[in-house]
């Protein structure tokens, strides 16, 4: 089943770069996504698209039966609530520990605190942090820290995981680590799709990799590589 | 329940960034503590100063002579108009051979004299006499009598009324401009206090809209927080204005320089003036923070 559906989607920015041309995709329910290109291909702004941090000028982008294209700021939480997000840098709370980091994307929504200690643990549990969660993100390491911000993402139970460069700022070792985390998720059956340049991970991880070049979509590979791609 | 533990949630994260933002905070809690300790003095007057007007009313006449030779025809005539007039709430006539005759009765010299009057050699008028429902109008009334006809002049006794009205009215305008203008420096400062809240936590609600928080989810803190400065801010006045108004109560006596200007019973008008005081600092801080919500969250 067809959880994203974008069609005919261009976006401008004000500046008058034109970061994604004439885009048709679908997403699978379940699929696991890599987008790849060089730096200014559009990888990010798919992403941001996606979750809403930017709107298309032309086009349709449908989730899960939200149309994204036409949603009004006041309704993004509609949609962010059905997803979750991973960056580059974390975007992790200095001030709060892992644990709390963790439990602030359901406490916004007043749950009871229960539920709320018991999805935070088992999502702590699931990227492998269960036993840090007093620490403060200071106290972690880069790839530590974006296992909380995966935590953070998934807590809510989402069923699409959006990763624009998780591993960008982790050593290849670490980078792994992520993945396979990653892919954990992906199997309990959150679709992932997650925008990146790198070349090893998108090589051992054989899933469907997108192309772009110049906001185009150049190449859409069932089990793809990298290396031959780009290259 | 949802809502409530939320409301928990943001109570005490407004109550942090209260103390974590200290002097910007006291610098609008001071702010809020002055404008209504102006507003508190501002009703205080102004509900006294009613009840001074309203004291002064009661027992406060006027008296429309008539002219020597009017008739009865003439009388009844006057009296339908004063009916008609929306500013009297009441009147009595006596006739100049009432008055004389009560005149008689006050003493014996008057008695000598007034008693060898012939049925037409009286010299007094024939008297009306009105009691007031605004005392504030008396002008208007007055000319409007003056018009009728027969009327020989019209007479209320303390002019001095007049000048302590216009007194107290030029009090209550200052009092209202003053109260305004600090409620706008306040609205103001409070905008600066929860802008600043805003920069601090902005990394917080960039990941609360990342998460999926609704607008409202963004909002209410900020507004929880200016309705606790608010809060905060009233603390002081509403203390100045029971113990204020009881000390100056019982100090002087329970009425102001003049017995007509008596002053309002201490309770329960200070306890609804605290109240009062309470929901404008609530109010105050809300607006003040919505209006900085509205322009730095651009949501």
């Amino acid at each position: 089943m067809e959880l994203i559906r974008i069609r005919g989607v261009e976006k401008q920015y004000k500046n008058g770069v034109t970061a994604i041309c004439n885009l048709d995709l679908s997403i699978k329910k379940g699929d696991f996504v890599f987008v790849i290109g060089s730096s200014g291909s559009g990888k990010s702004t798919l992403i941001k698209l996606l979750h809403r941090e930017e709107k298309p000028n032309k086009g349709r982008i449908i989730i899960g039966g939200i149309d994204v294209a036409k949603l009004k700021n006041k309704k993004v939480y509609k949609l962010r609530r059905k997803l979750g997000v991973v960056f580059q840098d974390f975007k992790l709370l200095p001030r709060m520990t892992v644990y709390e980091n963790v439990a602030f994307a359901l406490e916004i929504f007043g749950l009871p605190k229960d539920e709320i200690r018991k999805k935070t643990i088992k999502a702590l549990e699931l990227v492998g942090l269960k036993n840090k969660v007093k620490q403060f993100p200071d106290q972690l390491s880069g790839g530590e820290q974006q296992r909380v911000a995966i935590a953070r993402a998934i807590v809510n139970g989402p069923k699409l995981l959006l990763c624009d460069e998780p591993t960008g700022n982790l050593d290849p070792d670490t980078s792994f680590g992520i993945m396979k985390v990653l892919e954990v998720i992906n199997k309990m059956g959150t679709t992932v799709v997650m925008a990146t340049h790198d070349k090893e991970i998108v090589d051992k991880m054989k899933k469907r990799v997108i192309l772009l070049e110049d906001g185009k979509l150049i190449k859409d590979y069932e089990k793809g590589t990298y290396s031959h791609e780009v290259a | 329940m949802r809502l409530l533990r939320t409301l928990g949630r943001n109570i005490r994260d407004a109550i942090k960034s209260v103390f974590r933002n200290f002097s910007l905070s006291m610098a609008s809690i001071s702010c809020i503590t002055i404008t209504l300790i102006l507003v508190g003095l501002a009703i205080l007057t102004s509900y006294n100063v009613d009840n001074f007007t309203k004291i002064i009313e009661q027992d406060f006449s006027v008296f429309v002579y008539l002219d020597k030779d009017i008739d009865e025809e003439e009388i009844k005539e006057i009296e339908e108009k004063l009916n008609k007039n929306p500013n009297i709430l009441e009147y009595d006539f006596d006739s100049k051979e009432e008055i004389a005759q009560s005149m008689m009765e006050t003493s014996e010299v008057l008695k000598n004299i007034m008693g060898k009057w012939e049925e037409d050699e009286n010299p007094l008028n024939d008297v009306f006499r009105l009691k007031l429902k605004e005392i504030r109008n008396i002008k208007t009334t007055i000319s409007e009598i003056e018009k009728f006809e027969n009327i020989s002049y019209v007479d209320y006794g303390e002019k001095i009324v007049n000048n302590y009205i216009s007194a107290f009215d030029i009090i209550e305008k200052i009092l209202i401009v003053v109260v305004a203008l600090f409620i706008i420096v306040t609205a103001f400062l409070i905008a600066n206090t929860i802008k600043l809240t805003i920069f601090s936590r902005r990394k917080e609600i960039e990941i609360m809209r990342l998460v999926g928080a609704s607008n409202f989810n963004i909002e209410l803190p900020f507004i929880i927080e200016g309705l606790i400065l608010g809060i905060f801010g009233a603390i002081i006045p509403i203390i100045v204005v029971i113990y204020g108004y009881y000390t100056f109560y019982i100090k002087y006596n329970e009425h102001l320089f003049s017995p007509f200007m008596k002053l309002v019973v201490p309770e329960p008008f200070i306890y609804i003036v605290a109240l009062i005081l309470l929901g404008i600092g609530m109010i105050v801080g809300m607006f003040g923070s919505l209006r900085a919500v509205r322009k730095y969250l651009k949501i």
